[in-house]
C-alpha cells in the first residue's frame, strides 16, 4: 500500500524529526558544556564562567525535548505509548540526570562553600554525560530495530538496548556533542576558557570524525532492503572532515555551524532511512509501527499542525532574540563581581 | 489488584503531588513578582526593586524544583500508562503538546531573559520579560487542565471500534468544557492564595523581628490581599466545581459526603465513620438540608446517594465496584476545604490589620501566618488533587476507561519498584537543598539599596 508522502502523517513525521533535531542542535552544546566542566573548568570561577554561557538559554533548549515528546504523543500516540514503556529504565535514568543538571544550574552558585558547588558540578556533568549517551543508545536501537510483537509491545527488556551498534551510535552523540560544547565555548567564553576550549576541540573534532565514521559505515551494513540512508551518512563524515579544517584554522563560527549540520544531517539519516517505519520489529517487519498505523486521527493532525505552523516560527523567533540578547562573551570579570 | 498497577499508581499520586508543591506557588508568585517590578519602574520607588529582588530570587529557588519533576510528569504517561495513552493519545496528547510549544517554551525563554538580563534589557522591557512569564505560567495551567478535565468529563469525542481507542471529534467542545472552566479558574485562584500565604509567611517571619520593615511591611499588605482574593476565589470557584460535579461526577460528591443513599433534601455531613460491608455510616452527624443548598442552590433539591449511583453504574457497565475510596475522597474533601477555610481566615486577618496599620504588632497572628498559612496552603493543594484524581476511581477516564489495566503491560513490578523507589529517594533528597536554599534567603531578607546597585550580578549562576 503507498501511501505516497504527502499526507499529514508523514508532515508529522517531519515535524518531529526537526523538534529532536533542534533539541540535539540546541542542547546538545549543553551538554558538551556540562561535560567539559570538570576538564576546562579547573576554578571555581572558569566554571561559573561556563556555566553562564548557557545559563539564560539551556532551559528553553530542553523544552524543544518536552516539546518532542509531547508532540508524539499527540501524533503517534503508538509509537509514544511503545518507546517511552520499552526504553524505560534508559529513559528513567535520562529523567534522574535532567532532574539533577536542572537543579543543579539554578542552585550550585547560591551557597559559597565548596562541598556545596562541587557536589552541583557533579550533578552537571553527570546530568548532561547520560543523557549525550543515552539519546544517541535510543535512535542507535530505532535505525536498528526493536523486538516489537504483534501488538505492538516493545517485548526485549533493558539489556538488548545496550547491543554494540546502539552503544556506537551512543558514543557518537556523546563525543558530537562535546565536540559542539567545546565550539560553543570558543564562541561564547573568552580568557583561560576559551582558550582551553580550543584545545580541546582540535583533538575532539578528529576524535568525532573516527568515531562518527564508524557508526555511519555500521549503519550502511545494517541497512537491508528497504531501509538505504542514501549519501547523507556520507555527508555528515564529509562535514565534519570540514570540521577539522575549520578548527585547525581557527574559524570557530564556521565549524559550529557545521557541528550543527552534522548533527542534522545524521537525525535526517536516522529519519529517512527508518520511514515509513517509526519503529521496526525484528521479529516480523509486518509489527512494525509505521507513521501510519501510529498515527492519530486526521483530525488531531490537522489541529496540531495549525497550531505548529503558527506557534514554532514565533518560538523561534523569540528565542533567536534571547541568543542575540546574550551574545557577548564572558569571561571571569562577568562572574566575580556577584557576591553569591 | 496486581502489583505493577498498584505501584504505578503510587509513583502518579507521589510524583504528581510532590510537583503540585512547587508550581501553585509559581502561579501565583510570578504575577506578584511582575507587578511589584511594575510598581519600581513606574514609581522608582527602591522599596519595590528590593522587593522584585527578594521575591524574585525565591521564586526561582521554586521554579526550578517545579520545571524539573515536570518532566517526568510528561514522560510517565507513556512510561506507566502505555495503555492509558493508546487510548486517550488522540485527545490527551495534544493539550500536552500544546502546552510545551506555546507555554514552556514562553515561560523558560523570557525567564532567562528575565535572570539575565537585567542590564542587557531596558528596565520597561526586563518587565516585560516577567510579565510574560506569569502570562506563560497561566497558559501551562490551561493546557495541562484541559488535559486532566477531559478525563474528568469526556466530551467531543467518539470511540472508533476499528482502532479501539478514543478518537477527537471537537476541539472546540474539549477546551470550552464545563469541566475546564470550573478547574482552570480554581486552580489559578489557588495559585494566588498558595503564593500569597507563602510570602505571607516570610514576610511575618521578618515583621516579629522588626527585620526590613519598609519592604517587609509592603510586602505583608500584598500577601494578605493575595491570600485573601486567593482563597475567596479558590471558595468561590470550588463551589462552583462542586456544582459541576454534582452533574457529571455525582458518585465523587456522593463519595465526599458519605452519602449512601439518595436524600431529598440532603445533609452535609461534618463527621462520618463508615461502615463500607452494610453500604452505611456507623456514625454520622449532620447539618440537615446543607448538601442541597451546595449542590443546588436550594433547600430541599434531591443529591443521589452511593447505593443508587453504584446500581446505576452496574445496570450501565456490568458488575464491579464503583465506589471510590470513601476514607481518602471523605477526608480529603474535608481536609481540602478546612485548610481553604484557614487561608480565607488567615487572609481576613491580614487585610484587617494592614487596613488598620497593624500589620506586624500582634506576635500571634504573624506565628499563626508563618507556620499555619504555609502548611494550610500545602495541605490543601495536595488534598485538592488527591480528592479530584482519587474520588475519579476506578475510572482513569470516566465512565469510559477504567484504570486497572492501562498501565504498560511490558513494564513489571520490579522495574516500577525501581522508578518508584528511585523517584521519591531523589524528590526527598531535592527537598533537602531546595528547602535550605529557600530559608536561607528568605532568612537573609532583601539587600540593602548599595547591594542593588549590581542588580545582575546576584541574579547569575
Amino acid at each position: 500500500m503507498d501511501q505516497g508522502i504527502l499526507n499529514l502523517e508523514t508532515l508529522w513525521f517531519v515535524l518531529i524529526g526537526v523538534l529532536w533535531t533542534g533539541f540535539f542542535f540546541l542542547e546538545g552544546f549543553d551538554f558538551g558544556v556540562g561535560i567539559l566542566l570538570p576538564f576546562i573548568g579547573k576554578k571555581d570561577e572558569d566554571r561559573r564562567v561556563m556555566i553562564n554561557t548557557i545559563g539564560p538559554t539551556w532551559d528553553g533548549n530542553e523544552v524543544w525535548l518536552l516539546t518532542a515528546g509531547g508532540a508524539m504523543f499527540a501524533a503517534f500516540p503508538e509509537w509514544y505509548a511503545t518507546m517511552f514503556s520499552g526504553f524505560y529504565l534508559a529513559l528513567l535514568l535520562i529523567l534522574f540526570a535532567l532532574i539533577v543538571r536542572g537543579v543543579a544550574f539554578e542552585y550550585r552558585s547560591k551557597n559559597p562553600t565548596s562541598e556545596w558547588r562541587t557536589m552541583w558540578d557533579w550533578a552537571i556533568f553527570i546530568g548532561s554525560f547520560l543523557p549525550a549517551l543515552l539519546f544517541g543508545v535510543a535512535f542507535g536501537n530505532l535505525v536498528r530495530g526493536l523486538q516489537i510483537d504483534a501488538a505492538g509491545e516493545y517485548v526485549g527488556g533493558f539489556w538488548a538496548l545496550l547491543n554494540p551498534y546502539a552503544l556506537v551510535m551512543g558514543i557518537t552523540s556523546l563525543v558530537l556533542f562535546t565536540l559542539h560544547g567545546s565550539l560553543f565555548l570558543s564562541l561564547k567564553a573568552k580568557g583561560v576558557v576559551y582558550d582551553r576550549a580550543v584545545s580541546v576541540a582540535k583533538p575532539l573534532s578528529i576524535a568525532t570524525t573516527v568515531v562518527l565514521a564508524l557508526a555511519m559505515i555500521w549503519s550502511y551494513a545494517l541497512s537491508e532492503g528497504g531501509a538505504v540512508p542514501g549519501l547523507l551518512p556520507i555527508v555528515a563524515i564529509a562535514l565534519l572532515g570540514a570540521v577539522i579544517w575549520l578548527v585547525r584554522s581557527e574559524m570557530f563560527g564556521w565549524a559550529f555551524a557545521l557541528t550543527g549540520v552534522t548533527i542534522a544531517t545524521v537525525m535526517a539519516a536516522i529519519f529517512i532511512a527508518t520511514y515509513p517505519n517509526v519503529m521496526t520489529s525484528t521479529i516480523d517487519p509486518d509489527y512494525s509501527l509505521t507513521v501510519f498505523n501510529a498515527s492519530s486521527s486526521a483530525m488531531t493532525l490537522k489541529i496540531m499542525s495549525v497550531v505548529a505552523l503558527i506557534f514554532v516560527p514565533i518560538v523561534l523567533g523569540y528565542q533567536t532574540w534571547s541568543y542575540w540578547v546574550f551574545r557577548k562573551r564572558i569571561g571571569r570579570e562577568d562572574v566575580t563581581t556577584a557576591a553569591h | 489488584m496486581d502489583a505493577a498497577l498498584l505501584l504505578a499508581r503510587w509513583q502518579f499520586g507521589i510524583v504528581t503531588v510532590y510537583h503540585w508543591l512547587f508550581v501553585p506557588i509559581t502561579l501565583g508568585i510570578t504575577w506578584m513578582v511582575a507587578i511589584m517590578e511594575t510598581s519600581w519602574v513606574r514609581t522608582k520607588n527602591p522599596v519595590y526593586l528590593r522587593m522584585t529582588k527578594f521575591w524574585g530570587k525565591l521564586m526561582l529557588i521554586n521554579f526550578a524544583i517545579g520545571v524539573v519533576t515536570g518532566i517526568v510528569q510528561e514522560f510517565q504517561f507513556g512510561m506507566n500508562w502505555s495503555t492509558y495513552s493508546r487510548f486517550v493519545g488522540d485527545i490527551f496528547g495534544a493539550p500536552l503538546a500544546i502546552e510545551a510549544l506555546l507555554a514552556f517554551f514562553i515561560e523558560s525563554t523570557f525567564l532567562g531573559l528575565w535572570i539575565f538580563g537585567w542590564k542587557k534589557l531596558s528596565p520597561t522591557v526586563h518587565m516585560l520579560m516577567i510579565w510574560l512569564v506569569a502570562f506563560g505560567t497561566m497558559a501551562s495551567a490551561f493546557w495541562i487542565l484541559v488535559a486532566n478535565s477531559w478525563m474528568q468529563y469526556p466530551v467531543g469525542y467518539v470511540f472508533n471500534p476499528e482502532t479501539g481507542r478514543a478518537e477527537m471529534d471537537n476541539f472546540l467542545q474539549i477546551i470550552t468544557s464545563k469541566m475546564v472552566w470550573a478547574q482552570f479558574p480554581h486552580t489559578i485562584a489557588v495559585g494566588f492564595a498558595t503564593a500569597g500565604a507563602v510570602m505571607l509567611g516570610v514576610a511575618a517571619w521578618h515583621l516579629a523581628r522588626k527585620n526590613h520593615l519598609d519592604v517587609m511591611r509592603k510586602s505583608a499588605a500584598f500577601a494578605s490581599v493575595a491570600l485573601l482574593a486567593g482563597s475567596l476565589g479558590v471558595a468561590f470557584t470550588g463551589h462552583l466545581l462542586g456544582q459541576t460535579m454534582v452533574q457529571v461526577q455525582p458518585m465523587k460528591m456522593a463519595a465526599a459526603e458519605a452519602l449512601w443513599n439518595t436524600e431529598q433534601p440532603a445533609s452535609f455531613s461534618l463527621f462520618a465513620v463508615g461502615d463500607k460491608k452494610n453500604s452505611r455510616n456507623a456514625v454520622d452527624v449532620v447539618i440537615p438540608r446543607a448538601l442541597s443548598l451546595l449542590s443546588c442552590n436550594n433547600l430541599d433539591c434531591e443529591v443521589q446517594g452511593i447505593n443508587d449511583l453504584q446500581a446505576e453504574m452496574v445496570a450501565e457497565h456490568g458488575p464491579g465496584d464503583y465506589i471510590p475510596n470513601l476514607f481518602v475522597t471523605y477526608w480529603g474533601f474535608r481536609l481540602m476545604v478546612g485548610s481553604g477555610m484557614l487561608m480565607i481566615l488567615i487572609g481576613g486577618l491580614g487585610v484587617w490589620f494592614y487596613l488598620r496599620g497593624k500589620l506586624d504588632e500582634h506576635w500571634w497572628f504573624l506565628k499563626l501566618a508563618l507556620w499555619v498559612g504555609i502548611a494550610a496552603a500545602f495541605l490543601g493543594n495536595a488534598m485538592g488533587w488527591i480528592f479530584t484524581e482519587m474520588g475519579r476511581q476506578p475510572w482513569v477516564v470516566y465512565e469510559v476507561l477504567l484504570t486497572r489495566g492501562t498501565n504498560s503491560p511490558t513494564v513489571p513490578a520490579a522495574w516500577v519498584t525501581i522508578s518508584l523507589v528511585g523517584l521519591s529517594l531523589l524528590y526527598g533528597l531535592l527537598a533537602i537543598p531546595a528547602v535550605y536554599l529557600f530559608v536561607k534567603f528568605a532568612k537573609a531578607g532583601p539587600g540593602d539599596e548599595e547591594d542593588n546597585a549590581d542588580v545582575a550580578a546576584s541574579m547569575v549562576y
